[in-house]
């Protein structure tokens, strides 16, 4: 059965992903593991998390994840979710300033504060809840079966900026358009949480069990 | 288009079965909650609600397994809320696949607690609710306490103020319920929506009150709440989500259909 490793390292809540990846593909190995050798092994890997960036390297490091998902990018399916999309980015502003893995070149920013939406209405941070999916006219496997403009479920208050806007897939606006999906040979992340997003989301994990890592 | 205002359905929890009262009082017995959070699901619900309302802490292992079954196949944000007063609770609760937790007592009582659950889980998942009740007089400016115990404690707590101290001690989110409102189907308390929703940074949930779909809809256009709660209206099935959605679309209010 093919196999797919959820990197467990401690940020969140990761029954979720877990059930939906399950929910999304019956006929599925699924590992929750921070274990190297699992991870390795596994044909396919998801690297969620929430809560804060420094948290998040500094538990990478501890456990020696570090090294595993640089290695992981290189060949095999690999999913990012919300800060685990983050993570894979240069550096981020969260923390007073973080250095993150450098796997896509890039910036992680803080939403500004106070911002007034074209209806009146203040624009909260963090964003949270459904918000619409531009998806880029390059027909990515992963949005196969996803019809444009989707509302995906998001909850964050720092986005990606990538260096080259070739690696964006998908935008979102809170006003401005941000990227909230991108990708890079063999790698796609997500701000937005598939395993919150209802029958779209479980479509996109169905995909992302499906795909053999090329665009 | 933009980010859509929520409807949350809320499910009061009592030993594993889902009740609702009025004015906390007399409780009807409305079902399973796992059978209602997935009619909800299909019907649209942009989150749900749980609200462990049972007395007894020997009950509570009850509703970690509600929160299991549901996440197992509702892919949709779960909160929890009530009786929540520890991280090993938080911790508990997150592991059976929520996704929030409800904080209310246990922040009145030590407000340093919201700040350890923030930092140990990441604000985005706690969400401080905060029962409210006026107590200006009719010919003062509005204010609004902060009350325990179903609404029968004072605690001399400015609303706003309180509010916007949770908020700075990490709260992601706020859960606003009028207690002067709650169960009598007359619509949220909207000055008080208004002002707590203007005072903060975060998403406000209006709650208490919901007779009517107008009712969600004012909470919204004058409220400014970004999300609304209610509970009976749709158990009861007086009315479904997707009327409610439907309602609040034909108001211009972004939702997601």
């Amino acid at each position: 059965m093919p196999s797919v490793a959820v990197i467990d390292y401690g940020m969140g809540n990761l029954h979720s992903i877990s059930k939906a990846l399950q929910y999304a593909e019956p006929e599925v190995n699924v590992f929750l593991t921070s274990d190297a050798d699992t991870i390795l092994a596994a044909d396919r890997v998801v690297f969620p998390g929430v809560g804060g960036i420094r948290d998040c390297i500094q538990a990478l490091e501890k456990l020696q994840l570090t090294e595993v998902i640089n290695d992981a990018v290189k060949n095999k399916p690999f999913l990012g979710i919300c800060l685990g999309m983050q993570a894979l980015l240069s550096n981020s502003e969260e923390n007073e300033g973080i250095d993150c893995l450098n796997i896509i070149p890039g910036q992680v920013r803080c939403f500004s504060k106070d911002i007034i939406d074209s209806q009146g209405y203040k624009l909260k941070i963090p964003h949270m809840g459904w918000n619409e999916v531009t998806q880029e006219q390059n027909n990515h496997p992963l949005w196969q079966n996803i019809p444009q403009h989707s509302r995906f479920y998001f909850v964050h208050s720092y986005y990606v900026k990538p260096d080259d806007s070739q690696f964006s897939t998908a935008t979102t606006c809170y006003p401005e358009p941000f990227s909230c999906a991108l990708k890079h040979n063999n790698i796609f992340a997500v701000q937005f949480h598939p395993e919150k997003s209802q029958s779209v989301g479980i479509q996109l994990l169905q995909n992302f069990l499906h795909w053999d890592g090329t665009n | 288009m933009s980010l859509a205002k929520r409807i949350i359905p809320c499910l009061d929890v009592d030993n594993g079965r889902v009740v609702k009262g009025v004015n906390f009082i007399n409780i009807r017995d409305a079902g399973d909650p796992v059978e209602i959070a997935k009619r909800y699901d299909r019907e649209g619900a942009d989150e749900i609600t749980f609200l462990d309302i049972t007395a007894s802490s020997d009950n509570r292992a009850t509703m970690v397994h509600v929160v299991e079954q549901v996440a197992n196949s509702v892919f949709i944000p779960l909160t929890v809320g009530g009786g929540i007063r520890t991280l090993e609770d938080i911790s508990r609760m997150l592991n059976a696949g929520a996704d929030k937790v409800g904080i209310n007592t246990a922040a009145v009582f030590t407000p340093e607690f919201v700040c350890e659950a923030a930092l140990r889980f990441g604000s985005q998942c706690i969400v401080v609710a905060i029962d409210a009740k006026k107590v200006s007089q009719p010919h003062e400016p509005e204010r609004w306490e902060i009350f325990t115990h179903g609404g029968r404690k004072p605690t001399g707590l400015d609303a706003i103020l309180w509010a916007q101290k949770m908020v700075d001690l990490g709260a992601g989110e706020i859960l606003l319920t009028s207690m002067d409102r709650d169960g009598t189907r007359e619509g949220f308390d909207l000055p008080l929506t208004r002002a707590i929703s203007d005072a903060v940074s975060v998403p406000v949930i209006a709650s208490g009150g919901v007779g009517n779909l107008d009712h969600l809809v004012k909470g919204v256009t004058e409220g400014k709440a970004d999300a609304v709660l209610a509970a009976s209206i749709f158990h009861f099935g007086d009315y479904s989500i997707q009327q409610a959605k439907q309602c609040m679309a034909d108001n211009n209010i972004v939702v997601r259909l």
